[in-house]
């Protein structure tokens, strides 16, 4: 290669490792702040901003759900902690029992997450309904995507 | 292949090279297209959770696909002419960024369409559809740039740079969901290997539109550039004897 060539070479190898290293240190900066949500085991161990309005995620409990009128009351857990869900309004179509949701509000005083909001999470599987039937029947259905463990974190139980 | 490649950074090459494939590559997209829709939108079953609804996924994914590849080869063709300074990579590079925007912004609005039945919202602040918007951006950037500088040659090399910092950006939207905590879900399918878990009903449907996505940047790319040579060698001889033809 001629030298001027290498040089730019260089040059260009400059900027990509710069950028690389500019956002990396951006990134590691911004801390659980990329999360869009936390755990309910976060919130056990008391790792959510204190007093502050924020975001939690995990699967509806089987069997949970009472519904009081419009306010409806549900537990969600990452398999190592539950947290209670009190929300009024209306809820996305995927919600039911064993989906992945996730709210936005605040705890309360007696520890229950005041929702203002309930998002459902979708899974990464896709098959026609006459196939889910049939792996329900087998009980190889696969399992509703699990709150993924952060790198070095204990898995949850049933999470791939 | 070397020769070859070298070749192809002549544009009179590049013209009568393209002009024999145009036909060809226009048949096979229209063909996969015709093919991906009807298998997409007739043939392929509903979704055991989403029932209809997962037809936008094959608009949606071939789309989001596109929106990173056509910037990863924004990036090298910028590279190449930062290094080599061949004329034909700041074509290819020119050519790419609105398809490039396109398919970006056509991923944005049907996600869009598909978040609000499915996860009630049609926008969230999560890192997979954040990196996405800056990448939309990005290509604004890129196509802002280039077009704002008077001066041809420093245009195409400072447009270069922006391309290639932005392309940081195209391993942080792929690997999004996997590092952090999204409302996206997760990485159903990885090049062949399987991560989640589609069905085969589905999965051909949506790999012949990816197919034909490709084909159809193809197509684009080349009809673009074609422009772009013969603007840009308007002075050539080759392209005024062309020209007198007509």
């Amino acid at each position: 290669m001629r030298p001027a060539r290498k040089r730019r070479l260089y040059l260009v190898l400059l900027i990509l490792i710069g950028a690389a290293a500019f956002v990396s240190l951006a990134m590691w900066g911004l801390g659980e702040y990329k999360m869009f949500f936390f755990k309910p085991s976060e919130v056990a161990r008391g790792e959510t901003p204190p007093g502050r309005a924020f975001k939690i995620g995990g699967l509806v409990k089987e069997g949970s759900v009472r519904r009081n009128g419009k306010t409806v009351e549900f537990t969600i857990t990452d398999t190592l902690a539950d947290v209670v869900i009190r929300y009024t309004g209306s809820l996305p179509d995927l919600f039911r029992e064993g989906q992945g949701i996730v709210a936005d509000g605040r705890l309360n005083a007696d520890g229950v997450f005041e929702a203002t909001n309930v998002l459902a999470k979708h899974d990464e599987n896709y098959m026609p309904p006459e196939v889910a039937e049939a792996l329900k029947e087998s009980g190889a259905m696969p399992p509703h995507e699990i709150v993924r463990p952060k790198p070095g974190e204990p898995r949850p139980l049933g999470a791939r | 292949m070397w020769v070859w490649f070298h070749k192809l950074g002549s544009p009179k090459y590049f013209w009568g090279f393209s002009q024999r494939l145009l036909p060809w590559l226009g048949a096979l997209t229209a063909l996969s297209f015709l093919a991906g829709l009807a298998l997409a939108l007739v043939f392929s079953p509903p979704d055991y959770q989403q029932g209809e609804t997962v037809r936008i996924m094959y608009i949606h994914v071939p789309a989001a696909m596109m929106s990173m590849l056509v910037y990863v080869v924004m990036a090298v063709a910028g590279a190449i002419l930062l290094i080599w300074r061949m004329k034909m990579a700041e074509m290819v590079a020119a050519a790419s960024a609105p398809v490039g925007a396109s398919f970006t912004l056509l991923a944005l609005i049907t996600g869009s369409l598909w978040g609000k039945p499915m996860w009630g919202t049609w926008w969230a602040w999560d890192a997979r559809l954040t990196s996405e918007l800056i990448l939309l951006f990005l290509y604004l950037g890129y196509m802002a740039l280039y077009n704002a500088i008077e001066d041809r040659r420093s245009a195409g090399r400072a447009a270069a740079v922006l391309a290639l910092v932005g392309v940081i950006n195209i391993p942080i939207i792929h690997y999004s969901v996997e590092w952090w905590y999204t409302l996206h879900q997760g990485p159903t399918t990885r090049g062949v290997r399987i991560a989640g878990s589609i069905h085969p009903s589905m999965r051909w449907p949506l790999f012949t539109m990816m197919i034909a996505f490709n084909l159809f940047y193809a197509l684009v790319l080349l009809k673009r550039v074609r422009c772009l040579i013969l603007q840009n060698e308007k002075d050539s001889a080759w392209v005024r004897e062309l020209a007198s033809e007509k």
